[in-house]
């Protein structure tokens, strides 16, 4: 399979299904930048070295997904709006496995 | 009033590098930046971070290649105004400008370059009620003077480097330092963390995790503020300061209010043969711009910083005729006096 389905709610509430490419090395954010769901400058601000915290989302839907590393448990540590499903969404590279993920993007900080 | 060819918006990466390539058109220029030290986001966001696509080199640190651009622009002796933000513009009826920071620097200069990245750095506030009312009344984001704490009492909030570090710096002056954080781990450098550890035992640090700062307390100014903190009732801790640091995040910022047309949180630029903006005088190079098939990369940065000197050249000095000098062959000629050539081949006949 090369692309996986994802369901988006961006930041005003709207829901986007998009397809995400499994073979191009994308992870999460990009793939929300690439659809343009959330302003430029407004996501992925240190472009995915899990920094800043600007493309926090909640995962709702019961997908398995790759374990937080260390990096990214300490900045969601310091970053604000965080619940008990959030993840940074640069540090989740898109899989076959995430066909059907459904999240939800965290407010701008 | 500072004075100037090209006034640069911005030191990270590209702003220094438009030094150089001004310089080689004996261009002087000065920088504003927002953050009080040179690099931009190379140098708060990833110092430590490697890039992989600078031409030339295989590998280098961030923190590496603003400390190699540096010593590059040196000769041309850059002058900076640090930890000022680029507040307002105005147009004079010769064409130059007036920029004024926030705290009311002014600088006059025919040229403004705004490689003001993604933003300036502005503080990311937690989420307290009442936050607003007590700042410069005890709340302070960022710590510019700190003798102000002396022989007082701070708490910080924060698990990164900075809350790290300075938690270990106003241990010797403050009369009393509390960190709060969230987690029992800290995000730091690892001898920051250790040094911490050290104070705590000494009794020179007040450790509460894992716990938040859920409101501040006071009339005027701060006296106190509520922690909440895992398994124990919520209490009060008094202090004179409360100083969350909880890391930096860019914002376009007035620079978005100057009559400049934006596009995606970036500045429209014409075309990509000079970079220059809607209002003639006043270019956008790098992250800041954008146009079609733009790239935020730090090399094309640097392509559109020499480009953009050589319009600039031709704005100030229409009537001048020019071409481009390679290095190689002119060199590169200080404003500092210092010249660095080419060695002049040696010939030698063979008998």
């Amino acid at each position: 399979m090369q692309d996986v389905s994802i369901y988006i709610t961006d930041r005003e509430g709207a829901q986007h299904e998009v397809l995400a490419p499994t073979d191009m090395a994308m992870n999460l954010m990009e793939v929300v930048r690439s659809y343009e769901l959330a302003p430029e400058g407004t996501i992925g601000v240190c472009g995915g070295m899990a920094m800043c915290a600007s493309c926090q989302c909640y995962i709702t839907s019961d997908h398995q997904l790759n374990a937080k590393e260390y990096d990214e448990d300490a900045m969601l540590s310091e970053a604000f709006y965080v619940r008990d499903n959030s993840r940074l969404s640069c540090q989740i590279p898109i899989t076959e496995d995430l066909h059907g993920l459904e999240i939800t993007l965290a407010q701008e900080v | 009033m500072i004075t100037t060819d090209i006034l640069i918006i911005g030191a990270g990466p590209t702003g220094l590098f438009t030094v150089f390539e001004a310089g080689l058109l004996k261009l002087k220029c000065h920088l504003i930046d927002a953050l009080p030290i040179p690099g931009g986001q190379c140098a708060e966001i990833y110092p430590k971070k490697p890039i992989y696509d600078i031409p030339g080199f295989p590998d280098v640190l961030a923190g590496d290649l603003v400390d190699n651009l540096m010593k590059q622009i040196e000769p041309f002796e850059p002058t900076f105004t640090l930890g000022e933000r680029a507040e307002t513009i105005t147009k004079l009826e010769d064409g130059s400008f007036i920029v004024t920071t926030n705290k009311g620097t002014k600088h006059h200069a025919p040229i403004v370059a705004i490689a003001g990245g993604l933003g300036s750095f502005e503080p990311r506030k937690p989420q307290l009620e009442e936050l607003s009312k007590f700042e410069d009344k005890g709340v302070e984001y960022i710590i510019k003077d700190p003798e102000i704490y002396r022989d007082k009492r701070v708490v910080i909030a924060g698990g990164g480097d900075s809350a790290l570090d300075w938690s270990i710096f106003l241990a010797d002056v403050a009369r009393e330092v509390t960190l709060v954080h969230r987690r029992n781990e800290f995000r730091g450098a690892l001898d920051s963390v250790e040094k911490v550890q050290e104070l705590k035992n000494l009794g020179k640090i007040n450790l509460i995790t894992p716990a938040e700062v859920k409101g501040i307390l006071g009339e005027d100014h701060v006296t106190g503020v509520a922690i909440e903190k895992k398994g124990e009732d919520p209490f009060i801790i008094d202090t004179d300061h409360f100083i969350p640091l909880f890391g930096l995040s860019p914002k376009l910022g007035p620079i978005g209010d100057w009559g400049l047309e934006i596009e995606k949180n970036a500045i429209k630029v014409d075309n990509t043969l000079d970079y220059q903006t809607n209002i003639p005088g006043i270019y956008a190079i790098g992250d800041v711009n954008t146009y079609p098939g733009k790239l935020k990369l730090i090399l094309c940065g640097f392509h559109e910083a020499t480009l953009m000197c050589q319009s600039a050249y031709k704005r100030i000095f229409p009537d001048k005729r020019y071409v481009m000098k390679y290095t190689t062959v002119g060199g590169v000629e200080g404003f500092d006096g210092t010249k660095k050539e080419a060695p002049k081949a040696i010939v030698k006949a063979i008998v």
